[in-house]
């Protein structure tokens, strides 16, 4: 049956999309978890199922970003920005795919950590993880955000939660900086490819924090309009 | 005159079809916001449209079939040939009644009141002569089908800002939604009330004065309110409901309201729309009831009414029900606390209208409310396509239904000149 005029106005809101995106660009990322368990204890044969796992879950993430960006055409009109909106779909599907490459990465080359890093890591992991985690959060009150036509208590209340991400991401720079130390004390004695390679995976898990916090401060950008 | 009770019956059989595509289509468009923000199921949409589409059109529908059967067209002209009159009228109708029912097969946004405007314009200027026209008086219904849907958004965009502010926006939420809901409840039972007061009641029997007006007025919305506060006292608010959206047991709340705007929806959409169908009726009868007089003083007889209002009952009921769940499945991001913005907005709009007897559309004035409590950042996603297909449908449907009015007028010519 054909569409009536008050229907057709109504476009499906992308607000539940984001977040179910968000959703699954988390499952993928706590899968690090157990990655960098098998990883550590270098039991490549799990080591390369988590890998497995973390791809097919990007894989999920990447489908979800693709539905959502077909259902957003120019002319539809929503309480955000469209480009704020495609920016924080990117963000959030860029952490996914960072996991991804870290994971990839890894199993690859076999990566063994010099005992020294070994016992920060999986700090560092587990705060990067927090951080998408509060990330998630935060998208999580977008409906309640359009329900109260941004404004009030709401916002104030998205507002401390991206204010607390900034400062899970300000930890886990700090721990980096502890590791690269670490790091930076043993690469004399180290195959230097090995090194770099190790040093780029340290700059990867510490993006995973980066890009949750920009996906907190694209948010903002979105409440004030 | 020749072939009176032909006429009459003709004119009957096309406005009871032209009826009933308003019931089986356009109610949708009124009744589907309440459907879809879950306020209300369509059965009880369908009764509440059956009660109200009906009390709209009787108590407050004299005026915008006063427009159509004699503001329009200047009759004075045709004192000769009053058959004249009666052919445009039924062309028009015919037209119409025709374009409706293709356009809602296609889902085309278009206005049962553009429709007949456009007919009735196309048969008086074509097959009467240009001055037949009063050009001044289409020139304002014209200006009012663009000013009804701003006036509509802007109301929409400053009371669903004022939920904002006083309910949504507070620390306790439901509380305030408690305390603030039947105030609104008040105003829409109030300003439809007094519309109806205003201009309905003459035709019943009833003359009040102004005072007295706005006396029975207030006491209409006091009454209405005090019923809504016995309802969201009854309320069964679920605290677990919270846990997920915050917002749940105050969307309840607002439930409430909106079964009162779906009511004063379906009245305003039976006081303006159901002209359309009996206006050019009730002008081809009352030439025929006078003996080919074209009778400026004659009344509206109430019979006519029942007709319209019986017309769009029997569309809604046999197809209109349909057509308000497809409605209704589309549009479940409309919550209650911006669908009744929305309602609200409109239905006074259009009551106003219906009260200074303009024909307006109905649907572009919902739509215009809805557009602005979007612009008030409440809603998720509009198309704005809609939009620009409205503006398009307009610029079709005028033309349109003038072509098929004035075939259809040389036919009838031909057949019983």
């Amino acid at each position: 049956m054909a569409r009536t005029t008050i229907s057709s106005l109504f476009g499906s809101s992308p607000i539940r999309p984001l977040q179910q995106h968000m959703e699954s660009v988390q499952a993928c990322i706590v899968e690090l978890v157990p990655f960098f368990e098998a990883a550590l204890a270098e039991d490549w044969s799990r080591a390369a199922e988590q890998q497995a796992a973390i791809a097919r879950l990007e894989r999920e993430a990447d489908k979800l970003k693709r539905e959502l960006r077909l259902h957003l055409p120019k002319s539809l009109f929503m309480p955000v920005s469209r480009r704020d909106l495609l920016e924080v779909l990117r963000m959030q599907d860029n952490i996914a795919n960072k996991a991804k490459d870290i994971a990839g990465l890894i199993t690859g080359r076999r990566m063994t950590f010099p005992e020294s890093m070994r016992a920060h890591m999986p700090q560092f992991v587990n705060r990067c993880i927090d951080a998408s985690k509060q990330a998630q959060k935060a998208i999580n009150e977008l409906d309640e955000l359009v329900e109260t036509g941004f404004g009030g208590s709401e916002i104030k209340l998205v507002q401390d939660m991206i204010k607390h991400l900034d400062e899970i991401e300000s930890d886990t720079d700090k721990i980096q900086v502890k590791i690269r130390a670490e790091l930076f004390k043993v690469e004399k004695d180290l195959p230097p490819v090995d090194v770099m390679f190790m040093y780029k995976v340290l700059d990867w898990i510490g993006d995973l924090g980066d890009l949750s916090q920009r996906v907190g401060s694209r948010l903002e950008l979105m409440l004030a309009r | 005159m020749e072939f009176e009770m032909t006429y009459v019956v003709m004119a009957c059989i096309f406005g009871l079809f032209m009826a009933w595509g308003i019931g089986a289509n356009d109610v949708a468009n009124a009744m589907g916001t309440s459907v879809g923000s879950g306020a209300i199921t369509i059965k009880q949409a369908v009764i509440i449209a059956a009660i109200f589409e009906f009390a709209g059109a009787f108590l407050a529908g004299g005026q915008v079939t006063k427009t159509i059967r004699k503001g329009i067209v200047d009759a004075q002209l045709l004192s000769g040939t009053p058959e004249l009159l009666v052919f445009g009228m039924l062309a028009a109708l015919l037209a119409a009644g025709i374009w409706l029912f293709v356009a809602s097969r296609h889902g085309w946004p278009v206005s049962t009141t553009h429709t007949i405007v456009g007919a009735i314009v196309g048969f008086a200027a074509v097959g009467v002569g240009v001055d037949a026209v009063k050009w001044s008086q289409v020139g304002s219904i014209v200006m009012s089908w663009v000013v009804s849907p701003a006036i509509a958004g802007v109301l929409s965009y400053w009371i669903f800002r004022s939920v904002q502010k006083f309910i949504l926006n507070t620390d306790d939420p439901l509380g305030n939604a408690k305390k603030y809901v039947p105030i609104y409840i008040f105003l829409a039972g109030f300003v439809i009330a007094l519309v109806t007061m205003f201009k309905g009641l003459k035709h019943v029997g009833l003359n009040l004065s102004t005072l007295q007006s706005y006396g029975f007025a207030v006491l209409a919305g006091l009454i209405i309110m005090s019923i809504g506060i016995v309802a969201i006292r009854r309320l069964k608010i679920d605290p677990n409901a919270d846990r997920d959206f915050h917002f749940a047991n105050v969307e309840k709340v607002f439930g409430i309201l909106m079964v009162v705007t779906a009511c004063g929806m379906a009245f305003a959409h039976g006081s303006n729309d159901v002209a359309n169908a009996i206006g050019p009726m009730a002008a081809v009868i009352s030439v025929v009831e006078s003996g080919g007089q074209i009778g400026q003083k004659s009344a509206l007889p109430s019979w006519i009414l029942l007709i319209g209002g019986g017309g769009i009952v029997a569309g809604l009921l046999m197809y209109g029900r349909r057509v308000i769940a497809t409605v209704g499945k589309h549009i479940t991001d409309l919550t209650p606390s911006r669908g009744f913005a929305c309602e609200l907005s409109a239905a006074t709009t259009v009551v106003v209208a219906s009260g200074t007897g303009l024909p307006i559309s109905t649907t572009h004035t919902l739509v215009g409310a809805v557009l602005g409590v979007g612009l008030a950042r409440g809603i998720g996603a509009l198309n704005m396509n809609v939009v620009q297909t409205i503006f398009l449908s307009w610029i079709v449907t005028l033309p349109a239904g003038a072509i098929m009015s004035i075939i259809f007028f040389f036919t009838f010519k031909g057949i019983f000149l």
